[in-house]
């Protein structure tokens, strides 16, 4: 049996990733066509994660499917001694999809193997969280009607930020250019810039977070610098003002320029960008509504072509 | 003559296999990986034996048994130098050198404690990433692990 699974973006080609970014734009003007009607889909939260959990269950509620799971594993059989394994192969029996968050690295890849229906990885410790990756490229193809040819600036905690790594993954496909900014502590690891290397992936690392940057960048994708990772207090006292973005620094950025930002958001993005049309993070938030309504349908076999010829699901 | 007299510190043997040049720190690995200890064949172990090669070696001599490949491939994950003779009627009559396999089931550890594999009652799994350097990475937390850095999973645990 094809396992639809998802259990991180390198499972995805090229074309998949365009054709999901297209359904997910389908659904932004369709929300609610009631496609899995008649279909579970279980959340399973070993971690809480509320932004996460609520994106899913709005995604599978908006296609008319019922949701079932549990959002805190303290409520659950996990506590007494269940391995994942059992817990997965019992709501296997219930649902017609997983979504799953778990705190252990890998555990997606492995629940993708045991479980008898599709798994969507919504996050396995600091391993992936490829729907997270998913409307990051919704964002970027909606704001710049294309993914090709950007210029691409991270900003932040380059070192454990999950989410730039798997970005900076995608993007591979799309010939992209980056900049990397980041505080010494937190550069971005040698195994994705010799990756860079590998794709031909052109970069540049700054530790200086400088006007030049941002006024040649398309994406400015913003990350959290969290105190605990620095070994040092004092380096972190002293860069932690470095890498937090004003509106005034946007004043003679490309009128394309759009912020992105995982949120939550610390003190990364003053409040007064919030009014900048240039900044995008709450409707990234949102895009990811639509992303994971097609990674849902994905996994449980509905094509865009096959939704768009059911005279039901035709546009209005 | 130097050398046929560090050959008679170990016997002779009948049928079965030899295993040579074993780095002597890795001496105790390879028996590990092999089940040595719960074999009940005649087996001959030499420990810190002069080499010219290595400055000390291990060898390991067991007879009546020949491994299949998979068994074999294991101890390249410690020793990949090591040469196998097997022997029959008191003759070496093939020569063979352990491959690094394209993939580890069960034979070695994560050493990520929050990957899936130390917390749950399941195999590990690894592809090997670097053959020349040894490097590999877990199938399930995508973590790489150096030659240096892998831990074996005792054979006893396995079996289970």
């Amino acid at each position: 049996m094809k396992n639809n699974s998802l259990v991180t973006i390198a499972d995805y080609s090229k074309e998949k990733i365009l054709y999901l970014i297209e359904m997910a734009k389908w659904f932004e003007k369709h929300p609610n066509e009631k496609i899995l009607q008649n279909k579970i889909v279980a959340t399973l939260f070993f971690e809480p994660s509320t932004r996460t959990r609520l994106s899913f269950e709005t995604a599978a509620n908006r296609l008319g499917a019922r949701v079932i799971g549990f959002a805190d594993p303290k409520a659950t059989s996990s506590t007494k001694g269940e391995s994942l394994k059992d817990t997965i192969m019992m709501v296997s029996n219930y649902a017609d999809v997983i979504v799953m968050r778990h705190h252990l690295e890998g555990a997606a890849r492995y629940a993708s193997e045991v479980s008898p229906i599709p798994v969507v990885n919504a996050g396995d410790g600091a391993n992936q969280h490829p729907s997270q990756t998913m409307l990051d490229l919704v964002s970027i193809s909606k704001t710049q009607n294309t993914l090709e040819n950007l210029n691409i600036c991270l900003v932040g905690d380059l070192k454990y930020g999950r989410t730039v790594h798997s970005l900076l993954f995608a993007m591979r496909h799309f010939n992209p250019t980056f900049q990397f900014v980041a505080p010494e502590e937190l550069r971005m690891p040698n195994e994705y810039k010799l990756f860079c290397e590998k794709y031909s992936i052109p970069y540049e690392e700054h530790v200086e977070f400088t006007p030049e940057i941002i006024n040649n960048a398309d994406i400015l994708y913003m990350t959290r610098v969290q105190k605990e990772r620095f070994s040092d207090i004092m380096e972190y006292e002293r860069v932690k003002n470095v890498y937090i973005l004003h509106k005034e620094m946007l004043k003679d950025s490309k009128e394309n320029l759009r912020i992105l930002h995982p949120l939550p958001r610390v003190n990364e993005i003053a409040y007064d960008v919030d009014s900048s049309p240039k900044a995008y993070y709450f409707q990234q938030a949102k895009n990811g509504l639509y992303a994971r309504q097609a990674i849902l349908c994905d996994c449980l076999g509905f094509t865009l072509d096959g939704i768009n010829s059911n005279d039901k699901y035709r546009t209005i | 003559m130097k050398q046929k007299k560090q050959e008679l510190q170990v016997a002779a043997l009948e049928n079965g296999t030899v295993i040579d040049h074993i780095p002597s720190d890795k001496l105790f690995a390879v028996v590990t990986l092999l089940n040595l200890e719960h074999m009940s064949n005649n087996i001959t172990i030499g420990y810190n034996l002069k080499s010219r090669k290595l400055g000390i070696k291990g060898i390991i001599k067991i007879s009546d048994k020949f491994f299949c490949d998979e068994e074999i491939n294991r101890i390249s994950v410690v020793a990949p130098h090591v040469k196998l003779n097997i022997i029959r009627d008191y003759e070496v009559v093939e020569k063979r050198e352990v491959n690094m396999p394209n993939e580890l089931k069960g034979i070695i550890k994560c050493n990520n404690p929050k990957c899936i594999t130390n917390n749950e009652p399941m195999s590990t799994y690894f592809h090997v990433t670097d053959k020349e350097h040894c490097i590999v990475c877990c199938h399930y937390c995508e973590k790489e692990l150096k030659r240096e850095e892998i831990i074996i999973i005792q054979q006893d645990l396995l079996a289970e």
